[in-house]
């Protein structure tokens, strides 16, 4: 039995591992972001996708009427497509449904900037960045 | 119900080109395609694009900043192609005064005189799965070669 438990939790384990992999292109970006981090608070440890997730999730009321939170448009779900406020369609935030997310840098930190400030009135800090793609890549 | 062969680029998906090293067309099309259609420059006057791109901040309850140099880039070929532009057909400016500066197409007299007074009716919207009267696409498919045209 306790054979069968290790068995399975090593399994599981592995499979997360496998699929929570950044590719070369989001992992440079949380590289840059756990600089920028760092040089913000020199205890930076590393990023945490429940936290991500947290931002992910939230209801603010500090941002733009119409957009309460990332999952007005993004869905509570990273794995299924989203939707503009106009209708148009927009792919999954999750890399293992797009994996060619966060790969841009140009556009990641557009997005940013642009859904941050409608969102929380606010920009995001790299920590927040980190925290938000980490959970992502997990996804 | 009539078809108009409308000029609306439809947004192709051009994200690995970074916007620095496209042409106006290109960038318009990838950066106002993102969260909607390509609205037709010809519907609008000048001044209004350029309000609208010294906006972009703000922009219709979202914040949809660009860099400033694609905002420029963008912002010239709106004016030098808007409804007022010389050489090009202003019948969208009718019954638009010179004072008015309007940020939608659907809010000017034009728009409004030839889609029932402005009440596009729920059904309609519905029956074309369009969220809302801006979703031109919707009812006026088609075309693409970036002239407005109404056969
Ligand atoms: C008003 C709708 C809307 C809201 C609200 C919104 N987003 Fe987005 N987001 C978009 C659109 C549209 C895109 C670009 C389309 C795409 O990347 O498929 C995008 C893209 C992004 C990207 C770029 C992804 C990449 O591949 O680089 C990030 C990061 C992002 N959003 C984060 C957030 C966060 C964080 C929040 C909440 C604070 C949020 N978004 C809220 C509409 C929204
Ligand atoms: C971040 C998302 C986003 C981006 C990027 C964006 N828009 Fe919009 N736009 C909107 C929303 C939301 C509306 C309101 C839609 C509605 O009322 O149905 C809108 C509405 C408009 C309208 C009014 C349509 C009407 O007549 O009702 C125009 C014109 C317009 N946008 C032009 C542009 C241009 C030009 C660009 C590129 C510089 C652009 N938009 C980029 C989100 C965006
Ligand atoms: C619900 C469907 C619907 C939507 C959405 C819609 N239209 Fe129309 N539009 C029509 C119909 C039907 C006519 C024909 C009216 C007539 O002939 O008097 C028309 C006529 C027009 C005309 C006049 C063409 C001519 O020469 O008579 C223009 C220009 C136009 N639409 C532009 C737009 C633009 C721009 C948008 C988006 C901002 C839009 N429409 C959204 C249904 C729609």
């Amino acid at each position: 039995m306790r054979m069968t438990l290790t068995a399975l939790a090593f399994l599981s384990a592995s499979a997360t591992l496998a699929v929570a992999a950044p590719g070369p292109a989001q992992q440079a970006q949380l590289d840059t972001y756990a600089t920028l981090a760092k040089a913000v608070d020199p205890a930076f440890a590393g990023f945490s996708a429940e936290h991500g997730k947290t931002l992910f999730l939230a209801k603010s009321t500090t941002g733009k009427p119409d957009t309460p939170s990332c999952t007005t448009c993004h869905t509570a779900d990273p794995t299924k497509p989203g939707q503009t406020r106009a209708g148009k369609a927009i792919g999954p935030m999750a890399i293992s449904m797009k994996a060619d997310r966060y790969s841009i840098p140009a556009e990641t930190e557009k997005w940013f900037g642009r859904n941050c400030d409608s969102v929380l009135g606010r920009a995001c800090t790299p920590l927040e960045k980190g925290d938000f793609i980490t959970f992502m890549v997990g996804q | 119900m009539r078809y108009h062969v409308l000029g609306f680029a439809i947004a192709a998906s051009l994200t690995t080109v970074p916007a620095f090293a496209a042409t106006p067309e290109v960038a318009m099309a990838k950066e106002c395609g993102a969260c909607h259609m390509v609205y037709p420059a010809s519907q609008l006057p000048a001044r209004s694009w350029t309000a609208l791109m010294a906006s972009l901040g703000n922009h219709f309850g979202e914040n949809a900043a660009l860099d400033s140099a694609t905002t420029k880039q963008i912002a010239d070929l709106l004016t030098t192609t808007a409804a007022d532009a010389a050489g090009r057909n202003n019948r969208a400016l009718r019954g638009l005064s010179a004072t008015q500066t309007p940020l939608r197409i659907t809010e000017t007299p034009y728009w409004i005189s030839k889609h029932g007074q402005g009440r596009v009716a729920a059904t309609a919207l519905a029956a074309v799965k369009a969220k809302s009267a801006s979703d031109c696409v919707a009812c006026h498919a088609g075309a693409s070669s970036g002239q407005f045209d109404d056969d």
